[in-house]
C-alpha cells in the first residue's frame, strides 16, 4: 500500500517534470507574455509587427531573437500596461531609437517621396498606356482609307496567286 | 522631340543605377542618431564597484567626457579596451557603463585588463540603454560640459576612429568649457 503510493508520487513527480520540461521548450521558441488585460494583447501584437530591430536590420520584433528584441518588448508591454497609446509608445521608442525603428515610417519631407512613389509611377504607367493604345486605335477615315487599301491590294494579290498557279501548273 | 522622349527610360535607368551605386558605399548599421544634440537621459544607478554609491547626470560634474558602453559578454569591447586605457592615460575622463553583465564578472574584467573609467554605471538591466537607444555594445558618446551629446559611436573606438570622428570635437569641447 505504501509502496504503491511512493510509487504514485514517482509517476506524479515525473509528470510534472516532463511538463516543466516541455513548457520551458515551449518558452525558448517564444516569449510567454502576461497581460493585466487580455485586450493588451493583440496591440501588443501589432506593435511588434510595426517596429522594427535595430540590430537585426530586416526583422521586425515579433520576429527576431536578438537580445535587444527581447528588452524591447518587454518595454513595449511595460509601457502597454502604463496604459500609453500605440502613437505614444511609438514615439517613445522613435525618441530613443530614431525614425528607424518604425516600419512604417511617418509622412514628412525625408519620407515623402517614398509614400508618394507608388501613386507617382501607377498615374506616369496609366499615362503611358493610355497615349501608347490612343495612337494605336487608328481613327475612322484611316479605317475607311485601310479597308480601300486592302481591296484593292487583295485584287492584285489574287491576281498574282492566279498567274503563279497557272504558271506553275 | 519623339526621338528624344525615347532616351528618357534610358536616362531614369542611369539615374537609378548611380543612386543605388552610391548606396552601395553606405554602411547600413550606421543608424541616424535620435540622442545626438540632446541631453545626456537621466539615470539613477549604482556604481558597479561601489553598490551603496548611487549614480546620476549630476555625477558627470561639468565635465567634458566619453561615455562608454560596453559588457564582458561583448568581444569588440575586448578590441577597444587598450585605447579606452591610451585615452584615459592622456587625461581623457571616461565614464563607463557596463550594460547588461554582472557585477563580479564586469569587476575581473576591469582589474585583469585595466580600469579606464572614472566611475562605472552598472545597468544589468539595460535600463539606460535603452533611453540611450542603445542596440549593442560597444557604443560611446561624446557629452559636452552641459551634458548635450555631442556625438555617438556604435562600435569600437579605436585611434583610427578617434582620429576621424572624435579628437577635434573633443578638443574643441573642452576648449570652450575652459574658456567658460
Amino acid at each position: 500500500m505504501q509502496s504503491n503510493s511512493l510509487l504514485g508520487l514517482g509517476w506524479l513527480k515525473q509528470t510534472t517534470l516532463m511538463v516543466l520540461l516541455l513548457s520551458g521548450v515551449a518558452s525558448a521558441v517564444e516569449d510567454v507574455v502576461s497581460f493585466s488585460d487580455e485586450s493588451l494583447r493583440p496591440r501588443y501584437q501589432q506593435l511588434l509587427e510595426e517596429l522594427r530591430c535595430p540590430k537585426c536590420q530586416n526583422q521586425n520584433l515579433a520576429d527576431s531573437n536578438s537580445a535587444i528584441s527581447q528588452d524591447l518588448r518587454a518595454e513595449v508591454q511595460r509601457l502597454l500596461e502604463q496604459d500609453l497609446t500605440d502613437a505614444e509608445i511609438k514615439e517613445y521608442l522613435k525618441n530613443r531609437y530614431s525614425e528607424f525603428i518604425l516600419y512604417r515610417p511617418e509622412v514628412n519631407r525625408a519620407t515623402g517621396f517614398l509614400w508618394a512613389a507608388p501613386v507617382v509611377l501607377v498615374l506616369l504607367g496609366g499615362l503611358i498606356i493610355l497615349r501608347l493604345s490612343r495612337r494605336k486605335t487608328p481613327s475612322q477615315s484611316e479605317k475607311v482609307a485601310s479597308s480601300v487599301r486592302s481591296v484593292e491590294q487583295q485584287q492584285r494579290l489574287d491576281k498574282l496567286l492566279n498567274s503563279h498557279k497557272r504558271g506553275s501548273e | 522631340m519623339n526621338r528624344l522622349t525615347l532616351f528618357i527610360p534610358f536616362a531614369l535607368c542611369l539615374a537609378l543605377g548611380a543612386f543605388l551605386f552610391f548606396s552601395l558605399g553606405k554602411d547600413p548599421l550606421d543608424l541616424p542618431s535620435a540622442l545626438v544634440d540632446e541631453a545626456f537621459p537621466e539615470f539613477a544607478l549604482e556604481e558597479l564597484h561601489e553598490p551603496e554609491r548611487q549614480l546620476s547626470t549630476d555625477d558627470f560634474d561639468g565635465q567634458v567626457l566619453l561615455v562608454n558602453v560596453w559588457a564582458t559578454w561583448c568581444f569588440a569591447c575586448r578590441v577597444e579596451h587598450p585605447w579606452l586605457n591610451s585615452l584615459a592615460k592622456e587625461g581623457v575622463v571616461i565614464v563607463g557603463l557596463n550594460y547588461k553583465d554582472h557585477r563580479k564578472l564586469a569587476q575581473d574584467w576591469l582589474q585583469e585588463r585595466g580600469d579606464p573609467y572614472q566611475f562605472s554605471i552598472f545597468d544589468p538591466r539595460g535600463v539606460l540603454g535603452i533611453d540611450l537607444g542603445v542596440y549593442g555594445a560597444p557604443e560611446t558618446y561624446l557629452v559636452d560640459a552641459e551634458g548635450i551629446i555631442r556625438h555617438r559611436r556604435v562600435g569600437v573606438v579605436d585611434e583610427r576612429v578617434w582620429n576621424e570622428e572624435f579628437r577635434d570635437l573633443y578638443q574643441q569641447l573642452v576648449d570652450e568649457a575652459n574658456a567658460e
